[in-house]
C-alpha cells in the first residue's frame, strides 16, 4: 500500500491525475447508499413487524378464556391451529412434490425442444393466478367436482383415519385444501427444480449414457444426486408458501381450531392464516390481540422452516464439495 | 470379447450442419487406433458416433453403415443403450460420479439395468476392474472413500475401471489425459498397452507423440476448409504414417508443417 502512495509522480501516466481523492465516484458512492439502504430496511422492516407481532400479541397469550374458540388456553388453540396448518400443508407437499419433480423432468430432460419451452412457461404462469381465484375455483367448482372421490374413499379405505369421517356433501374439505394448495406450490417446485435439473453438469449425465443408461437411469445416477439439495430447497420453499396461504385455505375450508385426521368430513382442522382472516373482523382488543399472538407464532413457525432448510441445503452442499 | 468395427460412407450431421463426410474405415480387434488432426475436425464427433453418443445431442444424426459383430449398430431396431453396453467410453475429463464411492463408482454400469449383484460378485468385480485399471494397490484400503477424492489421473483410471467392469467389446477414449500431468499420462498410456490385450480401443488424441506411442493404427482428420465437413485424410499402420505416409498434408500435419 505504502509504495504505491509513495511512488514518484512520473510513473503516474502523464496525462493524468492521481486520481486518489475521487471526485467521480458520486454514482458509485449513491448506488452503495441505495443499495446499503435497501438492504438495512428489509432488515428493519423485519424486526419491526416482529416487534410488533410481539408486542401487541403478547397479551393475546393470557386473555380471558372465552376468546379461544372453546379452548381452554391459547396452547391448545395453538397447537390446533398449528397442526392445521402443518398438516394443510403436507398433504399440499405430497401432492404437489412428486407432480412437480416429474413436470420439472419432462421440461428438462424428457420433452422435446418445440414443447419444453411452452410447458414452462404455463406452469410459470399458474403463479400469477391470484390465490383468491384458487379459493373461488376450489371452494365453489373443484371441491363438489371431486366431491364423489371422497364418497369412493370412504367406501374403499375408511379404515384409514384419513378417510373414516362421513364424507362431506360440499367437497370442502381439507383434501379439497390440499389439492388447491398443491396447485399453488406447484410453479415455485416446478421452476426450481426445471432449473437445477438443466444445470446437470453434461459429463455426469454423458458417463452414465456412455455406461449404457436409459434416460431414466441417467436421471438417477447423474441429475437427482447433482440436484438434491436444491430439491430440498425448492420443497422447503413451496411448503414456505403453503404454510402462510390465506384465502384460498379460508374459501375452501369449512374448518374449526380442532386436531383431527380426517381429511374428507365435514369437520376439518383449521390453519392459521385462515383463522386470522376470518376473525379479524373480531371487534373486541383480547380476541384481536389473541390473532396477533397466532400470527407471531406462524411467523415464528415459517423462520424456523426456513432455517431448517437453509440448513439442510447447506449441509448437502458441504457433503458435496 | 474383442471385435472390429467396420465403418462404411458415414456421415454425421449436427441439424442442418454436416460435421464429417464420407468416412471409410475397419477398425481392428484388439488393437489400439488413435484418431488425430486438428480442432474441430471431427475426430471427437466420429469417436462418439462409434457408441450412439453422437445422438444425445439435439438434432444430431447419423448417415451410413458402422457394423459391430456382425450388426449395424444404426439399423432402426438396435436401441443405442445395448450398444453402449457394448461399447464403453472415457472421456476429456474424468466424470466419476460424485456421489458415489469408488467402490459404487465402479460398479455403475453393472448395477444398471436393476441388476441385482451378490457381494461376493460385487466384490470380484471390483477388484478384478480396479486391477485391471492399475489402480488397486491405490485404492484397495479406500474403496468407501469418495471418488471424488483421488487425484485427476487416479479419477481417470478410476473411469476407465468402471468402463471395464461391464465387459465392453471396445473401448472408446476421448483425449483420456489432456487434462492430466505427464506422470498420470504414462500411467495411462502403459495401461493402454496392457487393456489391448483384451479390448478393442480407439483413442482421439491431440498429442502426436501418443499416437505414435500408443497406437498400431492411426487416422487422420482434417477440414477441406472452414466451414467444409471434415474428412478422413489417411488411415494407416501408426508405423507408415509417422514414417513415410502415402498423403502429403499427412505428412505436413504431422511433420508440423501444418497447411
Amino acid at each position: 500500500m505504502s509504495t504505491s502512495l509513495d511512488s514518484p509522480p512520473e510513473l503516474m501516466p502523464p496525462e493524468d491525475e492521481p486520481q486518489l481523492e475521487g471526485h467521480s465516484t458520486f454514482g458509485d458512492r449513491f448506488f452503495r447508499f441505495l443499495a446499503t439502504s435497501a438492504g438495512v430496511a428489509i432488515m428493519v422492516a423485519l424486526a419491526l413487524v416482529f416487534l410488533f407481532l410481539g408486542l401487541e400479541g403478547f397479551p393475546g397469550f393470557d386473555v380471558d378464556p372465552s376468546n379461544y374458540d372453546g379452548k381452554g388456553s391459547f396452547g391448545s388453540l395453538v397447537l390446533a391451529l398449528l397442526f392445521g396448518t402443518t398438516y394443510a400443508a403436507i398433504i399440499a407437499l405430497i401432492i404437489a412434490v412428486p407432480f412437480a419433480i416429474g413436470v420439472a423432468l419432462f421440461i428438462s430432460h424428457y420433452a422435446p425442444r418445440w414443447l419444453s419451452k411452452p410447458t414452462a412457461y404455463v406452469i410459470d404462469l399458474l403463479a400469477a393466478v391470484p390465490s383468491v381465484v384458487f379459493g373461488l375455483w376450489g371452494g365453489l367448482a373443484f371441491g363438489p367436482y371431486i366431491q364423489p372421490a371422497h364418497v369412493w374413499l370412504h367406501e374403499h379405505l375408511s379404515w384409514l383415519p384419513f378417510f373414516s369421517p362421513t364424507p362431506s356433501a360440499t367437497g370442502r374439505t381439507m383434501l379439497t385444501a390440499g389439492f388447491v394448495l398443491a396447485i399453488m406450490i406447484l410453479p415455485i417446485i416446478t421452476s426450481l427444480c426445471r432449473e437445477i435439473f438443466a444445470q446437470t453438469p453434461r459429463l455426469h449425465e454423458e458417463a452414465a449414457l456412455a455406461l449404457g443408461a436409459t434416460r431414466w437411469e441417467t436421471v438417477r445416477y447423474a441429475v437427482f444426486p447433482y440436484a438434491r439439495s436444491g430439491m430440498v430447497s425448492a420443497v422447503m420453499l413451496g411448503l414456505g408458501r403453503a404454510l402462510g396461504e390465506t384465502m384460498a385455505v379460508s374459501m375452501v375450508l369449512s374448518s374449526a381450531p380442532i386436531i383431527t385426521l380426517g381429511i374428507i368430513g365435514s369437520e376439518n382442522s383449521r390453519t392459521i392464516a385462515a383463522h386470522i382472516a376470518q376473525n379479524y373482523k373480531e371487534t373486541t382488543p383480547d380476541k384481536v390481540a389473541v390473532l396477533i399472538a397466532c400470527g407471531l407464532v406462524l411467523f415464528a413457525f415459517t423462520f424456523a422452516v426456513n432455517a431448517l432448510a437453509r440448513y439442510i441445503v447447506q449441509r448437502g452442499e458441504r457433503s458435496h464439495a | 470379447m474383442a471385435t472390429s468395427i467396420d465403418v462404411s460412407d458415414v456421415n454425421i450431421y449436427y441439424g442442418d450442419f454436416k460435421a464429417v463426410e464420407g468416412v471409410n474405415m475397419t477398425i481392428k480387434a484388439r488393437s489400439v487406433t488413435a484418431f488425430i488432426g486438428p480442432s474441430g475436425c471431427g475426430k471427437s464427433t466420429f469417436l462418439r458416433t462409434l457408441n450412439r453418443m453422437h445422438e444425445v445431442i439435439p438434432g444430431a444424426r447419423v448417415e451410413g453403415k458402422i457394423v459391430l459383430q456382425g450388426q449395424d449398430m444404426y439399423a432402426p431396431s438396435v436401441d443405442p443403450v445395448a450398444v453402449r453396453r457394448q461399447v464403453g467410453m472415457v472421456f476429456q475429463r474424468a466424470n466419476p460420479f460424485p456421489t458415489m464411492s469408488i467402490y459404487e463408482n465402479v460398479l455403475a454400469g453393472n448395477r444398471l439395468n436393476n441388476k441385482r449383484l451378490k457381494k461376493s460378485e460385487a466384490d470380484t468385480i471390483v477388484e478384478r476392474s480396479l486391477k485391471g485399471a492399475n489402480l488397486w494397490n491405490e485404492v484397495k484400503d479406500r474403496l468407501n472413500k469418495p471418488g471424488m477424492g483421488l487425484s485427476g489421473g487416479q479419477q481417470q483410471r478410476l473411469c476407465i475401471a468402471r468402463a471395464i467392469a461391464v465387459q465392453p467389446q471396445v473401448l472408446l477414449m476421448d483425449e483420456p489425459c489432456s487434462a492430466l500431468d505427464p506422470i498420470s499420462t504414462s500411467a495411462i498410456e502403459d495401461l493402454i498397452h496392457e487393456l489391448k490385450s483384451t479390448y478393442t480401443i480407439v483413442i482421439v488424441t491431440h498429442n502426436m507423440q501418443q499416437a505414435a506411442r500408443v497406437s498400431d493404427e492411426t487416422g487422420f482428420f482434417n477440414l477441406k476448409a472452414t466451414g467444409e465437413p471434415g474428412h478422413l485424410v489417411e488411415f494407416n499402420s501408426t508405423e507408415k504414417m509417422f514414417t513415410n505416409p502415402d498423403n502429403e498434408a499427412t505428412e505436413a500435419y504431422i511433420s508440423g508443417r501444418f497447411g
